[in-house]
């Protein structure tokens, strides 16, 4: 689907998917949104770019390595279970920050594990629809 | 010092990085870790030995009693040295005999993570935390044996170790659960107390049993020794760091371990001298049959732990002193006869004994080492090896209480193992010189500073064993016995029938060494009879177990997506329909059908638009429009959960739904012809589907009929904001009270992205091959 129009205005839109993705993925916690569903748009907007352009431009133009990727997610997500055993708490225990970071908001290892999830679910639907689409 | 065992877990990190960084100096910058953890170590003997033990502890899961603390205590500061020394020297070793190697990097991460596992095992004090390192060896240990990963006999031999010492594991931690049920605690301290509850509780023997599998599988006692052989298809540092000195002798910790609360009963001294002594005879007959270097150590090996388990199944002061004594004294020889071997295979391309001979001459250091290593195997005065030898002998005299058998076993056991350290030692080392598939010549320098060390080692312990090692080992075994006893450690005992035991062993040594040919000659005869030997039994086992599960993979998965879902359908349906029936679950239908009556006309709109895209979808002969339609049926489901308070899960449906059908849409093209073969006819279809409709509508009327009294819901409500600091019920469940979950679900999307590439990248390689 190698159209001009849609090439542009895709080219155009990634940008906004991505503060938009960044933006349901950081007021996840309390507003509708999340890691999950961040990532899914930030996805969204490679695999759009992929059926426009061609994936193997996508990976190219955005250095896209999705097994990297999942791979960081899950460190990022286990990282931020091990935090609380630094203060003494048992694993997973969510760990808060007594200050507030414009945009992130309240830092804490709950915000750290959803980006963790962010970050994966980028590297798994990337790299599903690379897999398939350059067959 | 828990920072002891997670530094080589963090570090393993980087090692990628400062490989590329610097290449040439990578392996001497890894090995700076072992050496600082020695150091740390070592600074804390003084204050072991004085008896004052050292506990770290962390909370892990404090509601199930299971806790991440770590002790420091005789016996795991023994164990924890024996790691990062050997560890120090396996480095630099291996820094020499990789060189060059394309997986050098790779290499030592796996190095890094089984010394912290191993670590991790020896000082944890719970037992939840000390399985989980348990495994973690077996997982590393599996990666290094399998280094050599374009050899196939490497992966499966890798693999064989993997599962037997892994089904170990899993008999092992039900028998954890078991004396965790039984005492109610999982921390050694406090099981050391319990130990009477314990051994008059009717799970005494199948949770002793099942710890004793987890341990003989490590240590590979008989008969699960057959995989310990098989390992040494890994590289030569490996070999010697985990097959003779640290990870096979887990199983010997874990028994030393909790003997002050399994043992000193009737069934422990009978199943440890039986298995331990059967597994030291085996495998000394084992040894003197091979020729290869590597396979006569490892059987030497199998019988040495095969003592060790022996005399901690004896279970007296002497006993238990005898097994860390010989513990050392093996390690610190066998280790080095590896690294010897090593050398041998890496300089002359052979390990074959009969092709070896003079070598000495062009590897004197190597030699060196060898010849010392083997006088402190062969149990020589005044080697360490003589010591161990020495109150080896008095413990099972003591115990065998006149039994012959026992004495005869254990004299044979050393006569052998003094024959083939006369053939290491000496025979591949002097006489004419023979030539070898490589040009022999003396091995790099960080190759022979570590079996030198240790060779020499031997000696120096031996000389001065009073000094040097009682402390450390007599508080070693004051763990293990709980009681304080004196362990006095010297070369000479006098004329005493011991000694004269140790002259005739070697004697006796000398003339299998004189005999060896014949005996071998004989072996070989005899050999086709170890077909029917426990190895065997694995062997046609695993086959086996995969036939079944490709027959049963076949019949339930015959890749017709329909049929898959039918029988689920059905299944369920017949299930919901049965309890239904014989529960009796009624509630008056019609009143709950009839009250739905305030029906908003935008939710009529969104379910016609359900209705007719369901339509298309079933009467469409073309697959773009059934996508698309799908698409509307999927969004229409999530408006209506958007209608019902439920933006999250209404999100999520809307992504989905776009991603699929984008994902269709780049593969349309790949997909072939849209045709639907029906194996029954359409109509059967129909019913299974207006059933299985019909079942769920009952189903869910039913439970919102009777409502659960659950106090989740509440909790979650309440606690949410308080607690996880969210006001989205959804995510805070997610991210903060249920996190544990969302780790293993998105571990499990990790996992299938990777199957999917490989599925597909498999096949797609091979029809372009």
């Amino acid at each position: 689907m190698k159209t001009p129009i849609l090439q542009t205005v895709i080219r155009l839109l990634m940008p906004l998917f991505f503060l938009f993705s960044l933006y349901l993925l950081f007021r996840g916690h309390n507003e509708p949104g999340g890691g999950f569903i961040g990532g899914l748009i930030a996805s969204i907007a490679f695999v759009f770019h992929a059926m426009v352009f061609d994936s193997r431009v996508t990976i190219r133009v955005f250095r896209l390595n999705p097994m990297r990727l999942i791979a960081f997610g899950l460190s990022i997500a286990l990282l931020s279970a091990f935090i609380a055993l630094l203060f003494g708490d048992p694993f997973t225990t969510g760990i808060w920050a007594d200050f507030y970071l414009p945009i992130i908001g309240r830092p804490g290892t709950p915000v750290l594990f959803d980006v963790g999830v962010f970050v994966l679910v980028i590297g798994i639907v990337t790299q599903i629809t690379f897999t398939m689409s350059t067959l | 010092m828990v920072f002891a065992v997670v530094a080589g877990f963090i570090l393993s990190t980087i090692i990628p990085l400062i490989h590329r960084i610097v290449p040439r100096i990578s392996g001497l910058i890894f090995s700076i870790l072992p050496a600082t953890l020695f150091i740390f170590f070592a600074s804390k003997i003084p204050q072991v030995v004085a008896h004052n033990t050292i506990t770290q502890s962390y909370n892990w899961i404090p509601s199930l009693g299971i806790n991440l603390s770590f002790t420091l205590d005789g016996l795991s500061l023994f164990f924890a040295l024996l790691i990062t020394g050997f560890g120090l020297f396996i480095f630099l070793y291996a820094n020499s005999y990789l060189k060059g190697h394309k997986y050098f990097d790779r290499f030592f991460i796996y190095l890094y993570l089984f010394m912290s596992s191993m670590l991790g095992l020896v000082l944890s004090e719970n037992l939840i935390s000390m399985f989980v390192f348990w495994e973690l060896t077996s997982l590393t240990s599996y990666l290094l044996i399998g280094f050599y990963n374009e050899s196939e006999t490497s992966r499966k031999n890798a693999l064989q170790a993997m599962l037997v010492t892994v089904f170990g594991g899993l008999a092992m931690m039900a028998g954890i659960i078991l004396t965790g049920i039984v005492t109610g605690s999982y921390q050694f301290s406090e099981l050391l107390n319990s130990s009477d509850i314990i051994k008059e509780h009717a799970w005494y023997t199948p949770a002793l049993l099942l710890l004793l599998i987890g341990a003989f599988t490590k240590s590979a006692q008989f008969p699960f020794h057959f995989w310990l052989p098989n390992a040494m298809a890994a590289p030569a540092p490996v070999s010697a760091y985990l097959h003779s000195t640290t990870m096979v002798k887990a199983g010997i910790y874990l028994l030393a371990r909790i003997s002050p609360i399994f043992g000193n009963t009737p069934e422990w001294q009978t199943i440890l001298t039986t298995v331990g002594g059967i597994t030291m005879l085996t495998g000394a007959l084992l040894a003197i049959q091979y020729t290869d270097l590597k396979k006569i150590l490892a059987y030497t090996t199998i019988s040495a732990l095969g003592i060790m388990v022996f005399l901690i199944g004896i279970g007296t002061i002497l006993a238990i002193q005898a097994a860390m004594v010989f513990l050392l004294a093996h390690a610190l020889y066998k280790g080095t006869l590896f690294l010897v071997t090593g050398n041998i295979d890496h300089e002359t391309g052979t390990r074959e004994v009969n092709e070896l001979s003079g070598l000495s001459k062009k590897m004197p250091y190597t030699a060196y080492a060898a010849m010392l290593a083997a006088m402190s195997m062969a149990g020589v005065l005044p080697f360490f090896g003589f010591i161990a030898k020495e109150i080896l002998y008095e413990a099972a005299i003591h115990f065998s209480a006149g039994n012959i058998l026992i004495i005869a076993a254990v004299f044979l056991t050393g006569a052998i193992f003094c024959a083939l350290a006369i053939e290491i030692g000496y025979a591949i080392f002097f006489g004419r010189p023979k030539e070898t598939p490589k040009k022999a010549h003396e091995a790099p320098k960080l190759m022979l500073g570590g079996p030198m060390l240790f060779a020499t080692l031997g000696l120096i312990g031996g000389l001065f064993a009073e000094f040097l090692i009682q402390p450390l080992l007599g508080s070693s075994a004051k763990v293990v016995l709980n009681v304080e006893h004196v362990l006095k450690l010297s070369l000479w005992h006098g004329f005493t029938l011991v000694l004269g035991l140790s002259l005739a062993t070697i004697l006796v040594g000398y003339l299998l060494y004189r005999v060896r040919f014949r005996i071998r000659y004989i072996a070989k005869k005899i050999q086709p009879a170890y077909k029917y030997g426990p190895a065997a039994g694995y062997q046609k086992l695993i086959p086996g177990l995969l036939s079944v599960a490709t027959a049963q993979t076949r019949f339930f998965q015959n890749g017709n997506l329909r049929n898959y879902i039918s029988t689920i359908v059905g299944f369920f349906s017949v299930l919901i329909i049965a309890t239904v029936f014989i529960k009796q679950l009624n509630f008056d239908i019609w009143n709950r059908l009839t009250s739905i009556s305030d029906i908003r006309i935008y939710e009529a709109v969104i379910i016609a638009l359900i209705v007719i895209a369901f339509y298309v979808i079933v009467t469409s002969k073309s697959r773009l429009t059934t996508l698309v339609s799908l698409g509307v049926l999927g969004y229409g489901i999530a408006i209506i959960f958007l209608f019902y308070g439920a933006p999250d899960v209404a999100m999520t449906q809307f992504l989905i739904e776009t991603l699929t059908v984008v994902l269709f849409v780049l593969i349309l093209h790949r997909l072939p012809s849209f045709i639907i073969k029906h194996k029954f006819s359409g109509w059967g279809y129909l019913v299974l589907s207006v059933v299985f409709g019909m079942v769920m509508t009952y189903l869910l009327l039913l439970v919102t009929d009777h409502p659960v009294q659950s106090e989740l819901r509440s909790f979650f409500a309440q606690n949410s904001y308080p607690l996880g600091k969210g006001k989205n019920v959804v995510n805070v469940i997610l991210v903060d009270f249920r996190q544990l979950d969302t780790m293993g679900e998105i571990a499990v999307l990790g996992i299938a992205a990777i199957g999917i590439y490989a599925m597909f990248k498999v096949k797609h390689n091979e029809e372009i091959k």
